[in-house]
């Protein structure tokens, strides 16, 4: 039982957050944003320089074996810096699923590209209907010769505009939410059949809604039919991910609003002198620790093997930061009063990027019904 | 970071809860269970079982009793304790006065009262509060001169919990009207078979009696029962009441509740199915399970720091797991009280404890101790500093306002 970091680790950290405190204040962030694809292609480069972009990957592929604890680390500082680029789409997710999942000769194709930057490949899986089930697959996968044909519309594709290449999920047998008979296919952005409409999110993100007609592909990422485990897996790497990042948001946004109670002067006196704005100060702090407790959880229990241990950590990390976070975003603005209402204050930028990390693989409800469903944390 | 324990303290858990299993008595656990009052018997045999084992003060100087464990040795044991679940050793004694006299008392003071408290052959109770002095605690009037070798003690102390079974009782007493509040206290310890100190009941909204009116009318306390210096008494009840906010976060006992819960909602039936499969109430179980959760890793990751410092110095964070801790037992009773429905209403309170009453339960035999547990865990939010202090300490020991 440990919480801290080994020597690397905190390097790790060390360089992450003085990169990001060189080149993302909230001015850069800002014209990053109107960059043409949302993000910053420089910064992507520094990350591909500093080894972020393949920390996961094996050494052969050109990364650095890093695990879970790694990621936290860098999300966490992502999160503070609110980063826009698709760290979590290309990396995590379509880097995970091709490193978890995909076989030697597709492993040594791909993650290299990642690592080095080269390649952005984002995971293509929610649809209108599924909501927060990841079983919930209506596009079809069909056998044509040595390949697959793909028939169906994806929704809310992280950074799929920015995309060269999707792993998209699709049914080949079974009813709409069974967990048996989902294929993960490489689909090229440019093939025939295949269209991506490009949008931003209300974080200042980017996603895209894809839709395939007749899209055809000769690659298969897992057994095609047999990929749900590893569609979940993954999934609850990104959880885990997603807990760090809205940890660093929390708390960049909780050190704001303290900092503003201290400088802020109403009635001649600083607003922090307030007992009533103390104890709101108070109550998010312990909103953030208890946050940072379960990211913390997650993170660690990410790369379990036992499935529904790992799956019930994370629906319960994803419920206390979901909860956590609306309640810090909601009193952080609250706190800061007009300011924190204008898009010129980066606390509001805060509240929209936790607001949507609650939303990214089912929301505190969700989860919440997950863990009741499943008998609870505690054993009766 | 790496959330699994060594092998060593697996084994160590694993001895601690084999010890809990087979020396914890039944009827003892039984109680606990069900959420009922412990007889003071109770708590002096599951005292001096521990004690025999060398466990009832494992924190305390090795000299002393003290078993030199690791923060997490230490964790492990109380979390076992609580799941058992079993009573915790008294804690006015074992981590309220024991500490303190261990830190500043004088060697014969140490050789007096610890091995006593040890084996709870002294029954110890808390002096601090008075009806004007409750969270603002260094107003405290009761007063304490100093003639002849004695120190003459006239004042009141309130919410004395168990003063009606108590041997002796650790005071806070002004003894320089003229200082500024904070300097002029003394911790003192006295006798509570002392001519003039009258303990009169107060019965809480549960209809319990663990509270008492302690009051002092010329009470003649020799003065070698002054702890360390006088007037700095203030600083000994500092170091008090850290001691007293780390071991409060309760994780282990709420974990015991919430199975205890979990099996009555499973008995409960609601709508033709039991009560454990209602959506709603289903969800509003998990809440305080993930509250719990987190709850249980900030207190591991406050004993993990503690271990890293090497120190006893109170960690403020503490106040969150005094503040979260407390919540979450608050949270887990109301959800028992709602588990039962209707049956919460009979009054059977009276009755606990009547030998002569032997009629059947009202209602489910579980049901009875539920309502009054419910209204009883109000006290958590205010006792030990109330919540709204630790809010205080918060905000200007961590956040700086």
């Amino acid at each position: 039982m440990d919480f801290a970091l080994n020597d690397e680790q905190r390097l790790l950290g060390e360089s992450v957050e003085r990169l990001l405190a060189d080149n993302y204040t909230f001015n850069a962030r800002k014209r990053y944003g109107q960059e043409p694809e949302g993000w910053s292609r420089a910064m992507w480069r520094h990350y591909a320089e500093l080894g972020l972009l393949g920390m996961p990957f094996d050494e052969k592929y050109g990364g650095s074996a890093g695990g879970p604890v790694e990621t936290m680390i860098v999300m966490e500082a992502f999160g503070r810096a609110l980063a826009l680029e698709p760290y979590l789409a290309a990396v995590v997710l379509a880097g995970g699923l091709v490193r978890l999942g995909g076989s030697e000769a597709l492993r040594a194709d791909l993650l290299p590209k990642i690592a080095s930057g080269d390649l952005i490949l984002a995971f293509a899986h929610a649809e209108r209907q599924s909501r927060y089930n990841l079983a919930d697959v209506a596009t079809t996968a069909r056998r044509d010769g040595s390949g697959y044909v793909i028939d169906g519309t994806k929704s809310l594709v992280l950074h799929g505009d920015s995309a060269a290449r999707f792993l998209v999920s699709a049914r080949l047998s079974g009813g709409q939410r069974d967990q048996a008979g989902i294929g993960l296919f490489l689909v090229d952005a440019k093939s025939p059949g295949v269209s991506v409409r490009g949008y931003a999110t209300v974080d200042g993100m980017r996603a895209a809604e894809l839709s395939l007609s007749g899209a055809r592909t000769d690659a298969a990422i897992g057994t095609p039919g047999a990929t749900y485990p590893l569609i979940e897996r993954v999934a609850d790497r990104a959880i885990a991910a997603l807990c760090a990042e809205a940890v660093g948001a929390m708390a960049a946004m909780h050190e704001l609003t303290v900092d503003y109670m201290k400088t802020r002067k109403q009635f001649g006196v600083p607003i922090g002198g307030f007992q009533v704005l103390q104890h709101r100060a108070a109550d998010m702090l312990i909103a953030l620790e208890q946050a940072r407790s379960m990211a913390m959880l997650a993170t660690m229990m990410a790369a379990d093997d036992d499935a529904r241990e790992r799956r019930q950590a994370m629906s319960a990390a994803k419920v206390q930061i979901g909860r956590s976070g609306r309640f810090i975003g909601q009193q952080a603005i609250q706190i800061h009063g007009g300011i924190g209402m204008t898009m010129e204050h980066s606390v509001g930028h805060y509240f929209k990027r936790v607001t949507t990390i609650d939303t990214m693989f089912g929301d505190a409800d969700y989860h919440l019904g997950l863990l009741a469903e499943t008998g609870g944390l505690v054993a009766a | 970071m790496d959330l699994r324990f060594t092998p060593d303290e697996i084994a160590f858990r694993d001895e601690v809860r084999a010890f809990m299993r087979s020396a914890l008595p039944a009827a003892i656990r039984d109680k606990m269970i069900e959420g009922r009052r412990l007889a003071k018997d109770d708590l002096v045999t599951w005292q001096r079982i521990l004690n025999a084992k060398g466990w009832a003060v494992p924190h305390w100087p090795k000299e002393w009793g003290g078993t030199g464990w690791s923060p997490v040795q230490l964790y492990l044991y109380r979390d076992e304790m609580q799941q058992a679940p079993a009573p915790e050793p008294l804690q006015f004694g074992v981590n309220m006065v024991g500490p303190v006299i261990a830190t500043f008392g004088n060697g014969a003071q140490k050789q007096r009262f610890l091995p006593r408290i040890a084996n709870l052959d002294d029954w110890w109770c808390q002096g601090f509060s008075e009806p004007g002095a409750g969270s603002d605690l260094a107003s405290l009037k009761t007063s304490a001169r100093c003639v002849d070798g004695y120190y003459i003690v006239s004042g009141q102390k309130t919410w004395t919990t168990f003063a009606q079974y108590a041997d002796w009782i650790f005071c806070l007493v002004r003894t320089d009207p003229a200082a500024k509040k904070q300097e002029g206290i003394s911790f003192l310890l006295i006798e509570m078979k002392t001519p003039g100190i009258t303990v009169r009941p107060i019965q809480t909204i549960d209809g319990g009696h663990e509270v008492n009116e302690v009051f002092f009318d010329d009470v003649k306390v020799p003065a070698e029962n002054l702890v360390g210096e006088e007037n700095k008494g203030w600083n000994y009840a500092k170091f008090l009441l850290g001691n007293e906010r780390s071991g409060i976060a309760r994780v282990g006992i709420s974990k015991a509740r919430i199975r205890r819960l979990k099996q009555l909602a499973a008995l409960e039936q609601a709508g033709g199915k039991p009560l454990i499969e209602d959506e709603r109430f289903g969800a509003k179980i998990a809440a305080v399970e993930v509250e719990l959760k987190a709850l249980e890793m900030t207190q591991l990751r406050v004993v993990a720091a503690e271990r890293a410092s090497n120190g006893n110095k109170p960690d403020p964070a503490s106040s969150i797991l005094k503040i979260k801790g407390s919540e979450i037992q608050q949270i887990i009773s109301e959800l028992l009280l709602e588990v039962v429905g209707p049956y919460a209403l009979p009054d059977q309170v009276p009755h606990e404890g009547d030998e002569r009453w032997n009629e059947p339960a009202i209602g489910p035999d579980w049901a009875g101790s539920l309502a009054p547990q419910y209204f009883n865990m109000r006290k958590t939010s205010i006792y030990g500093g109330s919540n709204e202090i630790q809010k205080n300490i918060i905000a200007k020991a961590i956040l700086g306002l």
